[in-house]
């Protein structure tokens, strides 16, 4: 077996998520080549991946062409290496790696299994569907298997201080199809969503953004934690796009998720249903959120959430 | 400008689906069929092109059995001017739906194809991208705005750390994403008219395509299922709870 894996790398720095992707790859077992691509900052992203143990080889490929990671630009280069003998090709299941890997398999002419949650065997493997409310046991004997990774059903394999080898790759070319022309992304404090110990998730019930601001945020402040949100709340503009959690927003599985405000549609529980302990406030006694809650407490948000602010903080 | 809006038929997204009995797949028997609804959302996109004069017809293809003709039928309803089912009865993949509409996109001479971002039954999230591979296509996925203008398409997409633009050269692959648009209703005069609008049936098979599944599903079941916990009374039994009994504090 030899594993080809797409890390992510921004200005440098490595994705959180690497370590669950390494920890996905060391399932299958044998070698495992971590590729990383991007117009700068690879080298120095390098030196991090190098470390995880498990992995073989560190491939870069630097160039201007992989300026905003478009696929159109990073497919070929991908379908170049699978031709080195990779049995199968993974990458975690971010907006990215969602966008680049079916890409990937089309033009290797071989079908994909999205979002693995566990590895049975190097050809079999378990997925969610239905927004999670299945499972499906699935085979995949293509010559080579590509797979896209739900970071949260593999544990994290935590960097080391081991030192692969690191090889530059040549890069295969301007496709000329895609440009990135504009990027508007979040500047936050908090930790990362996908990578946080706590979420305090809001939605509908808080009303409007101010109210959202003025609620979730002093207990998320108190917390030190990550802010998410259903689809509702950010549909009616309360927060933006990337917040959102469920089947359609980020997978989370922090160890304590609070539930403001959200009734618990299936599609928003598909993202947060793994979380280890789930809080959850709402006024209505029979929403379907208090059916996976540990704790649920049935009340006005705007009187309970910040009487648990400050009960917290004086603990 | 033509449009394509490749739209799939999957269970209601109300409907709780069960495995069937033997394990064996999904229980679709007597479940309520509906369209995708990410494709809704794609068929509203390309019916508002038309109706800003960007786009001059609106095709919409579905692959499948002949029940997907229901799916099309909603897709005229909406606003698209024809339709047309690539019919089989084998159970298609991402990858064979994207040779089957790689075709269809290619005699169209389709400048531009939304698909849905992803199919609410097999969340695969896979044929958009498939599709613009095996055509050497630009790909815009997750959009939440499409602008055409100039041989090119300017798409704002929603990514991890927020909001990115990108601009393909036409012609190119969009996939929608849920805030791209909010779908009209098909009203019951256009039911009527979509009735008498054209809608071909080609066969998949004389397509010249290899559609065989390349991923066999050799079980499907529930999850095991989280317990509900506990009501709390109080703020400070929740703040107890969290740290004696949870830890979590
Ligand atoms: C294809 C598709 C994909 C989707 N993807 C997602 C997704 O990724 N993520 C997602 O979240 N949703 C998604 N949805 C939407 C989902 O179906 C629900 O509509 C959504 O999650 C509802 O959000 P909500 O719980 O905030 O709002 P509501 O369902 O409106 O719930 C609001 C809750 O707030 C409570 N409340 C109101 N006021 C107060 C108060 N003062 N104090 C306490 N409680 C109060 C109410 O009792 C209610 O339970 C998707 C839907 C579709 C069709
Ligand atoms: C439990 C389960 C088991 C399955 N087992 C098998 C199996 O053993 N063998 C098998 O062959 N198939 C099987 N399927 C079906 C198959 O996996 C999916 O239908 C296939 O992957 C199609 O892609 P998708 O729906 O995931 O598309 P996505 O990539 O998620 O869809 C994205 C977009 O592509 C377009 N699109 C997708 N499908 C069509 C279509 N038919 N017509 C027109 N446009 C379309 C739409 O615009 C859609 O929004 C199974 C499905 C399930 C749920």
């Amino acid at each position: 077996m030899k594993s080809l894996i797409i890390a992510e790398q921004t200005g440098g720095q490595l994705s959180p998520m690497t370590g669950n992707l390494v920890a996905a790859a060391s399932k299958i077992g044998g070698e495992i080549d971590l590729l990383l691509v991007g117009a700068s900052g690879v080298a120095a992203a390098a030196e991090s991946a190098r470390a995880f143990p498990g992995v073989t080889r560190v491939l870069t490929s630097e160039s201007a062409e992989y300026a905003g990671f478009t696929a159109e630009n990073i497919a070929p280069l991908v379908v170049r290496l699978a031709g080195n003998g990779y049995t199968h090709v993974l990458a975690i299941a971010s907006a990215a790696g969602k966008n680049l890997l079916p890409r990937v398999a089309a033009l290797l002419d071989v079908g994909m299994v999205s979002e693995i949650v566990e590895v049975v065997d190097v050809d079999t493997f378990v997925r969610p569907i239905y927004a999670g409310s299945l499972l499906a046991k699935v085979r995949c004997a293509e010559r080579v298997r590509v797979l896209s990774v739900r970071a949260t059903a593999f544990p994290a394999v935590a960097a080391g201080d081991s030192a692969a080898p690191i090889e530059v790759v040549a890069p295969s070319g301007e496709r000329g199809k895609s440009k990135v022309i504009g990027q508007q992304l979040a500047q936050s404090t908090r930790p990362e969503l996908t990578a946080a110990r706590i979420i305090v998730s809001g939605g509908r019930g808080l009303g409007s953004a101010e109210n959202f601001a003025g609620t979730i945020e002093p207990l998320a402040d108190t917390l030190n934690a990550a802010v998410g949100a259903s689809r509702a709340a950010v549909d009616s503009g309360y927060v933006s796009n990337e917040l959102q959690v469920g089947q359609t927003g980020k997978i989370v599985a922090p160890e304590l998720y609070v539930a403001v405000g959200i009734s618990g549609a299936i599609q928003h529980l598909a993202g947060m249903k793994d979380s280890k302990v789930i809080v959850a406030i709402n006024k209505d006694e029979e929403a379907p959120i208090f059916q996976i809650a540990d704790y649920g407490l049935v009340g006005d948000l705007f009187q309970l959430v910040p009487e648990l602010s400050r009960a917290i903080a004086s603990a | 400008m033509k449009v394509l809006v490749p739209v799939k038929r999957v269970a209601d997204y109300n409907i709780k689906v069960r495995p069937k009995s033997d394990g064996s797949g999904v229980e679709l028997a007597n479940v309520k069929m509906s369209m995708n609804p990410f494709d809704e959302i794609a068929v509203e996109e390309a019916v508002r092109l038309k109706e800003a004069g960007v786009a001059t017809e609106v095709v919409a293809v579905s692959c499948g059995s002949a029940a997907c003709q229901e799916t099309l039928r909603t897709a005229l309803a909406m606003g698209a001017d024809r339709a047309i089912l690539v019919e089989t009865d084998v159970e298609l993949q991402s990858l064979a739906v994207a040779k089957l509409v790689k075709v269809v996109a290619e005699k169209e001479g389709a400048q531009l194809v939304i698909c849905g971002k992803q199919a609410i039954d097999d969340d695969a999230n896979q044929t958009a991208q498939m599709l613009a591979a095996l055509l050497d296509w630009g790909q815009a996925t997750y959009a939440s705005k499409v602008v055409v203008a100039d041989g090119n398409v300017e798409v704002t997409r929603e990514v991890d750390g927020g909001l990115e633009t990108v601009r393909l050269a036409l012609p190119a692959v969009v996939s929608a994403d849920l805030r791209l648009n909010e779908p009209r209703y098909a009203t019951l005069p256009n039911i009527m008219k979509a009735k008498k609008k054209p809608l071909d049936t080609l066969k998949a098979a004389e397509f010249g395509v290899d559609v065989s599944p390349r991923v066999q599903t050799l079980s499907v079941y529930t999850p095991p299922e989280r317990k509900g916990g506990i009501k709390v009374g109080s703020v400070a039994e929740l703040v107890q709870k969290l740290k004696d009994e949870a830890r979590v504090l």
